[in-house]
């Protein structure tokens, strides 16, 4: 069959496959997706934003797009690889097909080309900068150059991209345990359902606030989103994350978020090799010892010793990494003995993925209950 | 928490003869943990009737019982070996219910044994169908509404509420056997009633149809610590109505959303954790309606299934060899990830291939059975196969089955759409090539969804794949519409047909273009981490992922997908030669499509290849392996008909064939050929000759005189193989023939002597050239004229003169030497009036081989794969590979083995619902084989009669109904059976001549002569009131009264004996009765051999 598109990486390696999606080019990091279900979820994930997601599993698109199962406005990825798109989708929930929503959303892919070699290519080297382009009569030299010119990752301030530009209040389920603001760095529908379904009036305000601006909701906790991003591009929103822990107001963070903990408690940060993507990962609760099986999608991840409680280099007292990640040892939560803040490197609201680590939700309101109780006394 | 340091031996139960239902998958996991658990440093008793699996090599246990799964035999072997615990969760449903029994009876405390893996309450909790239900609930999952009655009257109560179809389940059986659909009363009242006798606890469930919604399948797995992990979603592709096991499934779950699957994984969770099952796995099956998703939880087997044999294959995440880890105490995340190395178990399998299961049934060796696939699993045997895309995943599963037929095909026209529908309509073997010839004569997705409620997502697959064979077809030659064939798992056959090409053409012109597959690896985790098992499947992709050595390479040819014929034997031999091969320094490399066996583990072989046993796909193989280091050759006879068929196709494509060579194959095959030699060594074959028509088949047999044994040419496990006793008899077997085109001009039909009353030798022997070393001789119980594979034997023989003993050994030999055989040679031989007749040689593995090994403490499979590898026998016998005495004189004090066959009759039912007949003839038709192993042959025939049937009754009446060519050898036996308290119970004919014995008989109608309100031996049987049935049959005719007692028989699981040899056997065997059972492991044999 002809060819219509192609990969190329900036190590030089290319694949010849056909377009799909939108028509056009596009140019991302590069990051495989391991997840066999809930690929909706994942390109409408603001994390995603700035990649190119190369899907792992074969089959994409079976299921057809829904309203439903929209994890934000609109779908992400700077660029998607599928091995064997849908031709039909197949389901009694499906409204529209992907194909339909990635032209609609611009979004330039490829299929056709071996995924698999694309993720060993990635495994092995690292993320790095690919660019997908309409197959012509360019030389790959030439989009090889294009792809290095690109800016990297490391660095990047994405979430200014991917945030709302102005708040708006999702009430509480039931009876209101007060309100949460929420710093939307690039937030995911079914982190906000589950805040509100355990009590919380849930604030969603821009990446753009200041400390003032979050304070002005007289929220009992403050809550940071996943995104995408390095996190030591975010300096600001450590600052703002500071003043809450300074003030002792309950913090949960998530992914992005517990990125931005471990910075604003005085630890360094770093990009992984290849990143977490996918929906199958071990992570064990170390109070508990229980394993849970997770959602990831974190290209960084926060340096902190594994083992013991230690003094947070910023001052804020006694910390401990929470959950570690069992494939690689790698930091996946964090927890403040002195200040009533915690975070998690992994997706607990799932979407897509298992949905072992919702009791982290609980333990927030529990935490924003205790804190609020004493406040009181 | 680690190992637990209370447990120094554990007992683990086998799952016994393979049956439809639980078969060589459960070979698979109890092989791993026994490995497990002696790499734990447990002392591991095993007991498994089945001789033909690998577990029950002594290798694998430090005392293996080949004994009947029987609550006496395992209450003797825990006396005897005092284990801290058993494991019953890695032998099916058998082992279960053993431990059931064991746990009932208190033998479990008396012995204060534990139950390890899954406790009493647990399996209790699961198989229950009301405690689950209230469960399900209870974890806010739903089910279908349903009611366990145990009466009828209960059941048409319950029809009341829901009308029909109604769904009969009964609790307590595996392979879901009785259960099934019933659309009215008749049905109804006929299901329940065989449902309430099946089951165990006489109870049966009843539920609302969900027939039509999409079924799926999670494999969980949970520790102590209440670790859980799902290792694998299975979607069936045949929608709720069709057992899993006779189901086209795809892993992953292809058409959820996540929403959906976590969904299920929720539930999942939930139920196992509520079940209890805490070190170990289970599987549980679910309903999703597709107009709005509502999910009903179908079963859960809280133990290792043969879903999770297929899991583990198409994940690479070994669920029995975990369960084992679990069992002793560990935790998920202290069990290290095989593939990975590096990561833990405690994680969920990721997969970027799919994987396609594809079942093999076995419906033309019961022409009765109606073959509407139901909840009651009828296939015998599946093949696995794996792809880059469903579409390749599917067409190399289909031809995996070797089936003809069985793949999709674009000859002629399609027929009318319309009929395709109709026939699609319902499932069948062989549906979905049905469904895509309907899709070629214009159907659409949704005409076809509308017929068969397959999601329209794979229906859209078979279109994807029509659509391509067309524009193949219209670009002729083309290498870019040649590529795209292969990227959805066209063959070169396939592609040669839309070309009108021949195959090796089509194979020339890919090669000539370098168009090849790679090889990809399954590695748990989708490319995440590097994989350090080398376990490979095909795909027309951009990278390969081989990295072949520089050592010397052996390739094994596995035997497919089971059937009745070819089963899990030569799988025992495939993996010998896996193991002696890698002993001896070579690098060995196992191709096989089968997912329930030991020989496709990842750990078997040092490369496996999961790839269907076509010649093109086993080329690729050998193509990628040859990259570097030396093939030494590739092993064909231990494969069965599957292996050998390519030898000719490797041979010619310059692939070295280790032992027999090809040419000497068909020697044996071939009648002219193979009669020279008989003649050049003055051996005789029964006289026989070949005929194309009936009037030719009459003339020759007229002339050889009857009775005759007729066959078809080119025909493999006694396909269409007869008795006749008489001319009318010829030409009904032609009239039966007709349809099915195997008898004409290129295929004659053999005639060949039928030699009444003969005893048919089966002998096991290698050859080397110079040495023959004969592994056993095997005496069948039956007459010849039954199927060896169907009759029951004895090795050594016990009623052999040493004469015929020595003159077998000569002629075996001079067979060898004349064939060429290097190897392994199997030869039948019949003694009829003091002459030595041969009747067929096979230069392969046979069946029997993994018998022979056991019985004789030799390790036949293992040498003969040396052997083929250039190793003498004497140096084998030399360096302690065998035993310096053959098998050709036995000593007197050395134990008498019995192989018994198991049937499947009961699985068969035609479209009335009646059980098929169920006499043994020459045609096979048997799945399984258990060995009773003892002292005395008696004693040991009844130990296999335990283990095959569940025991012969020790009292109560017995029916006689014997042909007249068996009335005068009857006679003494049954007087016998007189004397040991039994009634005699007979039809007209035979009860004369036993009352002229002096024998009190009582006559019962036949049931064609039982007047309107007499009672015929028929309705006695049903109602329970005779214990041992014996009828031998008379002619052919299904319609005959013989036919409707066997039914009945069969029907009532009461022992049946269709041979004068099995009567003799039974009566001996009842002689012992009395004598308390003694259980004796393979390693004391060994022992005593030892000191001989």
């Amino acid at each position: 069959m002809t060819t219509s598109a192609i990969l190329v990486l900036e190590d030089g390696t290319s694949f010849a496959g056909n377009a799909y999606g939108a028509a056009g080019e596009s140019i991302g990091e590069i990051v495989f997706q391991t997840g066999m279900s809930g690929y909706q979820e994942t390109l409408t994930d603001p994390s995603y934003a700035g990649q190119i997601v190369v899907q792992t599993a074969p089959h994409i698109g079976n299921t057809g797009m829904n309203d439903d199962d929209e994890e934000s406005r609109q779908i992400w990825v700077a660029g998607y690889i599928v091995r064997d798109p849908a031709r039909v989708p197949s389901n009694f929930r499906s409204q529209r097909s992907l194909d339909d929503d990635l032209v609609a959303g611009g979004v330039v892919g490829i299929s056709g080309i071996d995924t698999r070699a694309v993720t060993r290519i990635i495994r092995e080297a690292g993320a790095m900068r690919a660019g997908i382009f309409p197959l012509d009569d360019r030389p790959v030299s030439e989009l090889v150059d294009r792809v290095r010119s690109a800016p990297e990752m490391s660095g990047l301030n994405l979430s200014t991209q991917v945030s709302v530009s102005t708040s708006y209040v999702i009430p509480a389920q039931g009876d209101s345990i007060g309100a949460l603001a929420v710093l939307d760095l690039g937030v995911k529908q079914a982190t906000l359902n589950h805040l509100a379904a355990r009590g919380f009036d849930v604030h969603v305000i821009p990446q753009s606030a200041s400390l003032e601006d979050i304070l002005a909701i007289n929220p009992v906790a403050v809550f940071y989103s996943n995104g995408p991003g390095d996190p030591s591009a975010s300096g600001r929103h450590v600052e703002i994350l500071r003043g809450v822990l300074a003030r002792k107001l309950p913090f949960f963070g998530i992914c992005f978020g517990n990125q931005l903990l471990g910075r604003a408690l005085g630890f360094d940060t770093y990009k992984l090799k290849y990143g977490h993507r996918g929906i199958n990962q071990p992570v064990v609760d170390k109070a508990t010892g229980r394993i849970e099986i997770t959602a990831h999608n974190h290209g960084f991840a926060v340096d902190a010793p594994r083992e013991g409680v230690i003094e947070s280099p910023a001052g804020f007292g006694r910390v401990e990494v929470s959950h570690v990640g069992l494939n690689d040892n790698c930091v996946e939560g964090l927890r403040a003995i002195d200040v009533p803040a915690f975070s998690v490197q992994y997706h607990p609201e799932a979407a897509a993925g298992p949905h072992d680590s919702t009791y982290l939700f609980d333990r927030f309101r529990d935490l924003v209950i205790a804190e609020t109780g004493k406040a009181q006394n | 928490m680690p190992k637990r340091d209370d447990i120094s031996s554990v007992l683990v139960i086998g799952s016994g003869p393979i049956v439809i239902g639980q078969a060589a998958e459960f070979d698979y996991s109890g092989t791993q943990a026994c490995r497990v658990l002696r790499e734990e440093g447990v002392r591991v008793i095993l007991i498994n009737s089945n001789p033909a699996t690998i577990m029950t090599d002594p290798d694998f246990a430090d005392a293996t019982y080949v004994e009947p799964i029987t609550t006496e035999a395992i209450e003797a072997i825990i006396a005897k070996e005092k284990p801290d615990a058993i494991l019953p969760t890695l032998g099916g449903q058998t082992a279960l219910n053993a431990a059931m029994k064991l746990h009932e009876q208190g033998i479990l405390t008396k012995y204060n044994v534990e139950l390890i893996g899954a406790k009493f309450e647990a399996i209790q909790r699961g198989e229950d169908r009301q405690i689950f239900k209230d469960l399900v609930l209870e974890s806010g999952a739903d089910v279908a509404k349903s009611v366990v009655v145990n009466s009828i009257e209960g059941a048409l109560a319950f029809i009341e509420e829901t009308g029909y179809p109604v769904v009969i389940r009964p609790s307590f059986t595996m392979g879901g056997l009785g259960s099934g659909f019933a659309y009215d009363e008749e049905e109804l009242r006929r299901m329940v009633g065989n449902g309430l006798h099946e089951s165990p606890t006489s109870e049966v469930l009843l539920e609302e149809s969900i027939l039509g919604w999409k079924e799926y399948e999670l494999e969980l797995m949970r520790d102590t610590s209440d670790n859980t992990v799902v290792v694998c979603s299975i979607e069936n592709v045949d929608p709720v109505g069709v057992h899993t096991g006779d189901s086209i499934t795809v892993a992953p779950a292809l058409t959820l959303t996540d929403r959906e699957y976590q969904n299920l994984r929720d539930i999942g969770i939930r139920i196992i954790r509520a079940v209890g099952v805490d070190t170990g796995g289970c599987n549980i099956q679910f309903a999703i309606d597709p107009t709005n998703g509502r999910v009903i939880v179908i079963e859960m087997n809280p133990r290792v299934s043969r879903s999770s044999a297929l899991a583990s294959k198409a994940t690479g995440f070994p669920i029995a060899k975990i369960a084992a880890k679990l069992a002793i105490g560990y935790r998920l995340d202290e069990i290290p990830n095989d593939i990975t190395g590096v990561t833990p178990a405690s994680f969920e399998p990721t997969l970027d291939y799919v994987v396609v299961k594809a079942p093999r049934f076995a419906f033309e060796k019961f022409p009765e059975a109606d073959t509407t696939l139901t909840t009651t699993m009828k296939s015998v045997g599946e093949a696995m196969a794996i792809g880059r895309n469903f579409t390749t995943a599917l067409q190399k599963s289909l031809r995996s089955l070797e089936k003809r037929g069985s793949s999709f095909h674009w000859e002629g026209m399609p027929g009318d759409k319309a009929e395709l529908l109709a026939i699609a309509s319902r499932p069948t073997d062989g549906r979905i090539v049905v469904l895509q010839q309907a899709m070629r004569a214009g159907a659409t997705v949704k005409e076809a969804f509308d017929t068969t409620a397959i999601d329209p997502w794979f229906l859209d697959q078979i279109q994807l794949i029509n659509e391509t064979a067309d524009m193949v077809a219209a670009h002729h030659g083309d290498l870019d519409a040649l590529a795209e064939a292969k990227n959805h798992g066209f063959s070169d056959a396939q592609v040669a047909s839309l070309w009108s090409m021949n195959e090796a053409d089509v194979r020339a012109l890919r090669y000539s273009h370098n168009l090849r597959p790679v090889f990809k690896t399954v590695d748990t985790c989708a490319g995440e981490f590097p994989a350090l098992t080398p376990y490979h499947y095909s795909s027309y992709d951009f990278e390969t992922e081989v990295v072949p050595s520089d050592r010397q390479k052996v390739i094994i040819l596995g035997s497919g997908p089971n059937r009745i014929g070819q089963g899990i034997e030569f799988d025992y031999s495939c993996v010998h030669a896996s193991f002696a091969l890698a002993d001896a320094d070579y690098e060995t490399i196992m191709i096989n499509c089968n997912p329930e066996t030991v020989s496709t583990d990842y750990d078997t072989s040092d490369r496996l290849y999961f790839e269907p046993l076509t010649l093109e796909d086993v080329l690729e193989v050998i193509h990628a392996e040859s990259a570097s280091g030396t093939l030494v050759g590739v092993v064909v006879q231990l494969g069965g008909q599957t292996a050998l068929g390519l030898a000719h196709g490797l041979e010619k494509a310059g692939v070295p064939i280790l032992g027999t060579t090809p040419d000497a194959i068909d020697i044996a095959e071939e009648r002219g050929r193979f009669a020279e030699i008989l003649e050049r060594y003055e051996l005789v074959a029964p006289r026989n000759g070949t005929a194309t028509d009936v009037e030719s088949a009459i003339t020759i047999a007229e002339e050889i005189g009857y009775p005759v044994l007729v066959r078809p040419s080119y025909v493999l496990g006694g396909r269409g193989m007869e008795i006749v006793y008489d001319t009318a008899s010829i030409r009904d077997y032609f009239v039966r023939m007709e349809g099915q085109a195997i008898i004409g001009d290129d295929a004659p039909l053999l005639v060949d002597r039928f030699l009444d009353d003969a005893v048919e030798i089966d002998i096991d022997a290698l050859f080397d050239g110079e040495t023959l070393y004969i592994g056993g001789i095997m005496e069948h119980i039956e007459e010849a004229g039954v199927h060896s594979g169907d009759s029951a034997c004895t090795l050594p023989p016990v009623t052999l003169g040493r004469t015929v003993i020595d003159r077998v050994a000569t002629a075996t030999r001079a067979i060898a030497e004349g064939i060429g055989v290097r190897g392994l040679l199997n030869v039948q031989f019949a003694v009829s009036a003091g002459v030595l007749y041969v009747l067929e040689a096979n230069p392969r593995a046979s069946r029997t081989v993994p018998f022979v090994s056991k019985a004789m403490g030799t390790q036949l499979a293992k040498a003969a794969s040396l052997v083929m590898v250039g190793r003498s026998i004497a140096e084998l016998i030399a360096d302690g590979h065998l035993p310096e005495h053959d098998g050709t004189h036995v000593p007197l004090n050395a134990p008498v083995a019995v192989k018994e066959a198991v049937l499947p009759f009961k699985r068969f039912r035609n479209t009335e619902g009646r059980v098929v007949d169920s006499v043994l003839g020459p045609e096979m038709r048997s799945t399984g084989e258990v060995m009773g192993i003892d002292r005395t042959f008696p004693v040991a025939f009844g130990k296999s009669q335990d283990a095959a049937y569940g025991g012969l009754p020790r009292s109560g009446t017995v029916f006689v109904s014997v042909a007249d060519r068996d009335k005068r050898s009857v006679v003494f036996p049954i007087q016998r059976l007189h004397q040991l308290g039994f009634t005699l119970l007979a039809t007209e004919g035979t009860a004369e001549v036993l009352s002229r014995y002096g024998m009190p008989v009582t006559i019962v109608q036949k049931f064609s002569n039982a007047a309107r309100n007499e009672e015929s031996i028929v309705d006695l049987i049903r109602r329970g009131d005779v214990d041992i049935i014996i009828n031998t049959p008379s002619g052919h005719s299904a319609r005959a009264d013989g036919a409707e007692i066997r039914r009945e028989a069969v029907a009532a699981d009461k022992p049946l004996i269709t041979t004068i040899a099995q009567v003799a056997a039974v009566v001996a065997s009842l002689e012992d009765t009395g004598v308390p059972l003694t259980v004796t492991s393979l390693q004391e044999y060994a022992l005593e051999r030892a000191s001989w």
